[in-house]
């Protein structure tokens, strides 16, 4: 049997036309390899080999998502004769160059020559290539041991091919560099030569899995390899949800609902209907309930091009009925968190007696920190392609969880799951607004309205700005009891802010485990009487996951709070930050009542406070802590723990006299475990202090009447080159590959907007606690 | 009708006169590296050269381009200065997600061709109009200077 299967470009580009075969002969489905076959949709039912799956899930990381994990070759590895390997990756890239560290991971371990690897994009399909959720910053942490064991299980694979066509013990033979060489003889076939007759070898037991001693690795943690899709990003090939081109494809705009539970009361589409171009229009019917990951409804123009549909949404006449939350306003939002605030609200954590404490303490202080809504505002805002042929919908787009498209799409369309398709473009950013899939169901609704022809949704900037499931809004309250010396001995924190959870349930009041255990509840302090209390907040407005999440209001809050606290008591922003995290321990989840603990094993995953201190030490050591500044410049210094790893920053502002601010440099370190890519880790953590830097500065979504002000970047102004940071230096714990991994994507951000506003006021006595900045600093 | 010379190429159009260039780039003749991200000239993901100068697709009627010169992301490299300034980006694994680079590229081969020794400040002027949500300005700013022969650019 020929058995092609298409490259990531093509299934992305097109795949009715996939590009030349790459692969192989005489190669059956059940054999090694096969696993790349499933892109092309070609293989049926496949069976796994059962030792090799997580069968029964146990309780945390990767055993714990949804279809856990899957280690085989016979998955994630293909190999030609003509010695090319494709290794497929599973997760979705958005920037965080998963496309280039997982593969990396596979072709380490199986000595393969990475001039001579494809990397090739799996399809939405959980069972198969296990969990594929990408949000969670956790692609690597619970991925990197189960590719290493497929990347050894291939080598091995190879290698006792390699030994029976010798007629010798596999213990002579070894791999090396896209090689198998007999040893005594220097013997050697290329892995191409290899291919077939390692396909009928048997996938090795769990047990019988040799992986490399570390030392050994050879790309692993070197940083020596570029970025897999940077050229065709550099020459725009790069293919991205809003890209897909299919054969007779319309193109369609979707005038939503502006205001939240908004419905479409009646529309006139004549006007529209007479433009040039466009097609035809079709209203798009809301889900009932909370909103989860469904289209919001509303009215489709479909057109001949994306212009055209444009053109034709702005000449609907649509009489709305806003609903409940046409009175939502930020400024009367704020005044309700903060009144809630001002009261008791559902204890979540209870250390010690706060207030008696607070009480006898020598002096209280109390300060009161707000943070608006964020949008997520990726450059490529949300688009997606759907068709229909013959009963089965195939969909295209940038998906952080493409199974759950998968499911979504055949759950709205009544069709199996098995008949839908989802292929997976790069995303062009994602930060947690494409784990929420609704733009793709809408193109597959569309694509039916239209009998199945193909269908591009495009959402607008202002669709994307006033359709968001925006970063939550919130009020953070803390009260500090201090003893004689300026320590808290006693720490009150009210966190309110609308749940995500109610984009789930309906009327959800309270944080989720997962929103507490991001930052509030777990303050690993060395305070005795710490109580965390939840006042009840109502959303608005779909809530959703930006990177980092509530990480971003709590790090800001806790991390002012400490600094604000230290300049009560006349002490070193640094060291009084270690005293206040105090000697290193090892604190349980469980110590800190917390339950969630980022999905975790309690165990292999405690909060170490001895980390927490390297990286303050590491980044204050870095950031040359204390040197003597120019009058209007400072310091400020924050940590976070967040995606079970621990970064500190120090920033470095400078504030003119009419308050206009440079950012010179940043210095960020952070302890995440041993790294794959370690310049893939600094760019991410450049990355989190650009975004940081944006939501501290500028960054904020307000409604009026219901409806977003913003429309577009002159209003909601994310952070400019000459803005930026001008330098920012990351400084990497080293790590132990034998211990377990932490988050990378998104740590990096929560102690940026601190680290900026305890720099501001250094640098000029002002003390931030409402964000964005704006022009606070304006004299 | 209205013709169009792209990347070299003539092009017929028959699309309304204001229909912007962006999208007879993107949905006509498929030349999807050029990125919508605004549609109002505010963030330069849709940049591209216009007789040698950056311009802004996504607000650029076809009624104004008669007779002109287009050039786009995936004829740059044909231009010695563009190629130098991919080859940089690739060097220094500028992009993260890469959906702005596009037009970052178009922004920074323009300057290099009309400045080829550019300061900080220069690149901060020519490059303000072009956001990357990724945060990649640093090793945008180092490549520049690499592809500018500049030794030791560092992101």
């Amino acid at each position: 049997m020929n058995t092609p299967f298409h490259s990531s470009k093509a299934m992305a580009a097109d795949a009715a036309a996939p590009e030349t075969p790459l692969l192989i002969t005489n190669i059956s489905r059940r054999e090694f390899l096969q696993g790349a076959t499933a892109l092309g949709g070609l293989v049926l039912a496949v069976g796994y080999p059962g030792d090799l799956r997580a069968e029964d899930p146990p309780k945390y990381g990767a055993d714990a998502m949804p279809h856990g994990w899957v280690d085989s070759p016979l998955v994630f590895v293909a190999i030609g004769e003509d010695g090319i390997v494709s290794i497929v990756c599973h997760r979705s890239e958005m920037g965080q160059g998963v496309r280039t560290g997982m593969p990396m991971i596979v072709a380490d371990e199986l000595e393969a020559d990475w001039t001579r690897v494809r990397v090739v994009q799996a399809p939405g399909d959980e069972a198969r290539y296990g969990n594929q959720d990408t949000d969670g910053s956790r692609s690597t942490r619970h991925f990197f041991m189960p590719m290493r064991r497929c990347g050894a299980a291939a080598r091995q694979m190879l290698e006792a091919a390699a030994a029976a066509r010798w007629q010798v013990p596999v213990g002579d033979v070894q791999a090396k560099n896209h090689e198998v060489v007999h040893v005594a003889t220097g013997r050697r076939f290329g892995y191409g030569a290899l291919a077939k007759e390692a396909s009928s070898m048997p996938v090795p037991a769990p047990d019988a899995i040799r992986l490399k001693d570390p030392a050994q690795f050879r790309y692993i943690g070197t940083g020596k390899l570029k970025l897999v899709d940077a050229p065709d990003i550099a020459t725009g090939k790069a293919q991205y949800g809003i890209d897909t081109r299919l054969p007779s494809m319309l193109y369609a705009v979707v005038a939503r609902p502006q205001v939240y539970g908004g419905k479409v009361v009646s529309y006139d589409a004549t006007a529209a209907l007479k433009l040039p171009g466009v097609v035809r229009v079709v209203q798009i019917e809301p889900t009932p309930g909370p909103p989860e990951f469904n289209p919001l409804g509303g009215v489709a123009v479909i057109a001949r091009n994306t212009w055209a549909a444009t053109q034709g949404r702005s000449a609907l006449k649509i009489v709305w009925d806003d609903g409940a939350n046409a009175g939502y306003d930020s400024v009367a939002y704020k005044a309700t968190l903060e009144e809630a605030a001002g009261k008791a609200g559902l204890v979540v954590r209870n250390d010690g007696d706060f207030s008696a404490a607070a009480a006898a303490a020598a002096k209280r202080i109390t300060a009161e920190y707000y943070l608006p809504h964020l949008a997520h505002a990726s450059m490529e805002p949300p688009a997606a392609s759907a068709r229909i042929v013959q009963g089965k919908c195939e969909v295209w787009g940038g998906f952080q969880s493409p199974q759950g498209v998968r499911d979504r799409v055949a759950k709205r369309l009544d069709m199996p799951v098995e008949d839908v398709t989802v292929h997976v473009t790069l995303l062009g950013g994602g930060f947690g607004r494409k784990s929420m899939c609704d733009y793709g169901i809408e193109a597959a609704v569309l694509s039916k309205a239209m009998d199945g022809s193909p269908v591009k949704v495009v959402w607008t900037r202002d669709d994307d700005l006033h359709n968001d499931y925006f970063h939550t809004v919130s009020v953070e309250h803390l009260e500090a009891g201090v003893d004689a010396r300026g320590l808290p001995v006693a720490w009150l924190h009210r966190s309110v802010s609308p749940t995500i959870d109610s984009t789930f349930v309906a009327d959800a009041r309270q944080q989720a485990n997962y929103e507490l255990g991001m930052g509030v509840i777990n303050v690993p302090f060395a305070i005795p009487n710490i109580r965390i209390e939840n006042p009840e907040a109502i959303a608005h407005t779909r809530i959703g996951w930006f990177r980092s999440v509530t990480n971003i209001p709590h790090a800001f809050a806790v991390q002012s709070f400490v600094a604000e606290l230290a300049a009560a008591a006349g002490r070193d922003p640094r060291d009084f930050l270690l005293e206040v995290i105090g000697p290193a321990r090892v604190v349980t989840p469980q110590m800190l009542s917390d339950t969630y603990n980022e999905g975790e094993s309690p165990e292999r995953y405690p909060v170490d406070t001895g980390r927490l201190r390297g990286v303050v030490e590491l980044a204050a050591k870095e950031a040359g802590w204390g040197r003597s500044l120019p009058k209007g410049s400072g310091l400020g210094i924050a940590a976070h723990y967040s995606f079970v790893s621990y970064v500190a920053a120090v920033v470095e502002v400078a504030v003119d006299a009419r308050g206009e601010m440079t950012i010179p440099r940043v210095d960020i370190a952070i302890d995440c475990g041993a790294t794959v890519n370690p310049d893939g880790v600094r760019a991410q953590l450049q990355g989190a202090c650009v975004m940081g830097v944006s939501a501290a500065m500028s960054g904020a979504i307000t409604f009026k009447g219901g409806r977003v002000q913003q429309d577009n970047f002159h209003q909601y102004e994310v952070t400019r080159m000459p803005a930026a940071p001008r330098e920012i230096r990351v400084h990497i714990v080293p790590g132990d590959y034998g211990k377990p991994l932490g988050g990378v994507g998104e740590p990096g951000v929560p102690p940026v907007l601190p680290a900026l506003c305890n720099a501001i006021f250094a640098a000029t006595g002002k003390r931030i606690r409402r964000l964005p900045i704006g022009d606070q600093l304006r004299t | 009708m209205t013709r169009l010379n792209i990347n070299g190429k003539q092009y017929d159009i028959d699309l309304p006169a204001d229909t912007p260039l962006l999208w007879v780039l993107r949905d006509e003749i498929g030349l999807t590296g050029t990125k919508f991200g605004c549609g109002m000239a505010l963030c330069g993901a849709c940049t591209v050269h216009i007789d040698g100068q950056p311009g802004r697709a996504c607000v650029t009627p076809i009624s104004a381009l008669a007779g002109r010169k287009i050039v786009t992301i995936e004829a740059i490299g044909a231009d010695q200065v563009g190629q130098a300034v991919q080859a940089a980006w690739v060097d220094l694994n500028v992009p993260q997600c890469g959906y702005c680079q596009a037009g970052q590229i178009m922004s920074a081969t323009a300057l290099l061709k009309q400045n080829p020794r550019p300061t900080d400040a220069d690149i901060d002027s020519a490059m303000t109009g072009n956001i990357c949500r990724c945060g990649t300005y640093g090793r945008i700013r180092a490549a520049i200077k690499q592809a500018a022969g500049e030794k030791g650019a560092t992101p």
